[in-house]
């Protein structure tokens, strides 16, 4: 099926208006909020801590364990039934894994390191949001990390390569793919690939090409977050 | 040919280049990727000769040998207490580095620390496993009494404490409070009226939201001026 004009009327490499800022929840170590659209992602780090049960610790390094959560009022239509279920584990533990090529915990052996993702709106592409939340608040909780990790999703709607699907998208009477994509933005590398749909060898390379250039305008946000909270301020 | 990218005591973001060139060295928060040194943190940059630090600006205590700091004492074992010094494990207070007195076979150790109790403690080890052993052993380390505790960014104490201890007494001078600064983030304060120690707390929490900016002290100096003209009237 066709698609020409995206049903919000952006342009199809064009993302949704992003707001980042870093530093809003109080007691966390570090902590984030990343907006895109409608989706907004708020992400706390705690730690590192002591972890038990002891058989978790890792004797080199601490581990990094991820909490990812669509709150109850967060989607557009039903409530959301609270707690883990198995899309929410799955989607933690692969934002673990997405962090595991940056993340440099051994400093800190046997400990682990909390990231709380709460999702308190979500219109598609909340993994990503959460994904680009919590690399802001691992940053900001001083852990050291080789680079930001920045996420969007990509895929195609009816016949058309786009970057950042929203609900109205997925939703597609034509057929939508999802790819959600996590990049590393200095060195081009992918920490995140899902799919979920069918595409073309072709379209799948355009998609992710499309993804990794729309990465590099979410790391220009979160750059931009990171240095507004320690602006240098005029004395007077 | 080898060149600074950034500046001394600048705010990096993890990712940024900090130097090209081999003439220059990765140290704390920096590594090596080609020619080039990236900070791996948010920080503030510190250029020491040809060595390339970036300093944390947030982040738990992590703990170093010969620091004071202030701990809770959580547990205790038969010759031992367990004490909670901010950082990602406990530390642990044996028996003989915790007092002079001869303990009695069987005797409770809670006559000595109780759970609960609050000590100022120095750092007597640190392993690369993450076992502190602490000691109570040096001038001036005691159970604390009184008084109240803030926490704030363990990174900021130096900032607090100033060059020769020049701000933390300016702090003391213009409140009249007792104050203890612990390498962990952890300060206590004792005044002689609740007001003095809000006016202390206060301009500690000013230190640690200004800590990055320049002519802090002068800065610090003018909010106590200020607001101790207003507690006189």
């Amino acid at each position: 099926m066709k698609y020409t004009k995206r049903i919000d009327g952006r342009k199809f490499d064009e993302l949704r208006a992003m707001k980042a800022e870093v530093g809003v929840v109080k007691n966390a170590v570090g902590s984030a909020r990343f907006q895109i659209g409608k989706t907004v992602a708020i992400a706390a780090v705690y730690g590192p801590k002591d972890l038990f049960p002891k058989f978790l610790q890792k004797p080199q390094s601490a581990r990094l364990r991820c909490n990812y959560n669509m709150m109850a009022f967060s989607g557009s239509g039903e409530r959301v039934r609270p707690g883990a279920n198995r899309r929410s584990k799955e989607i933690s533990m692969v934002i673990e894994k997405a962090f595991e090529p940056v993340l440099d915990l051994s400093e800190f052996p046997k400990a682990v390191v909390d990231v709380y993702i709460e999702l308190i709106q979500t219109d598609a592409g909340t993994r990503c949001a959460g994904i680009c939340a919590a690399s802001l608040a691992l940053a900001d909780a001083g852990f050291d990390m080789k680079d930001l990790v920045c996420a969007v999703s990509c895929g195609l709607v009816g016949d058309q390569v786009v970057v950042d699907l929203d609900k109205p998208e997925e939703d597609f009477e034509g057929g939508a793919v999802d790819i959600p994509i996590a990049m590393l933005p200095r060195t081009g590398e992918i920490t995140l690939l899902q799919l979920d749909g069918e595409i073309s060898k072709e379209d799948l390379k355009k998609a992710i090409e499309a993804g990794k250039e729309a990465c590099k305008k979410i790391y220009e946000v979160q750059k931009a977050a990171l240095r507004a909270k320690y602006a240098q301020e005029v004395v007077a | 040919m080898s060149k600074l990218v950034i500046e001394e005591r600048q705010v990096v973001i993890p990712g940024d280049t900090l130097a090209e060139g081999m003439d220059f060295l990765p140290g704390k928060g920096a590594f090596r990727e080609g020619d080039n040194i990236i900070s791996s943190r948010l920080g503030i940059t510190n250029v020491s000769g040809r060595i390339v630090n970036v300093n944390a600006l947030s982040g738990r205590y992590i703990p170093r040998r010969d620091d004071v700091v202030i701990g809770y004492v959580k547990d205790m074992s038969y010759s031992s207490w367990f004490v909670d010094v901010g950082c990602a494990y406990e530390a642990s207070l044996s028996m003989k580095e915790a007092t002079a007195d001869f303990i009695e076979r069987g005797s409770s150790l809670s006559d000595y620390f109780g759970i609960g109790e609050i000590i100022l403690t120095r750092i007597s080890n640190v392993t690369k496993e993450g076992n502190i052993d602490l000691t109570m052993k040096a001038p001036g380390l005691r159970k604390l009494h009184g008084g109240k505790i803030i926490e704030i960014t363990p990174s900021k104490i130096p900032r607090v404490v100033g060059k020769q201890g020049s701000m933390i007494s300016l702090i003391k001078d213009k409140t009249g409070c007792s104050i203890f600064a612990g390498q962990n983030g952890r300060i206590w304060i004792r005044g002689a009226n609740p007001e003095a120690e809000k006016l202390a707390t206060e301009a500690i929490q000013l230190i640690n939201d200004k800590a990055h900016t320049s002519g802090l002290t002068e800065r610090v100096g003018a909010f106590l001026e200020q607001h101790a003209l207003e507690m006189q009237k």
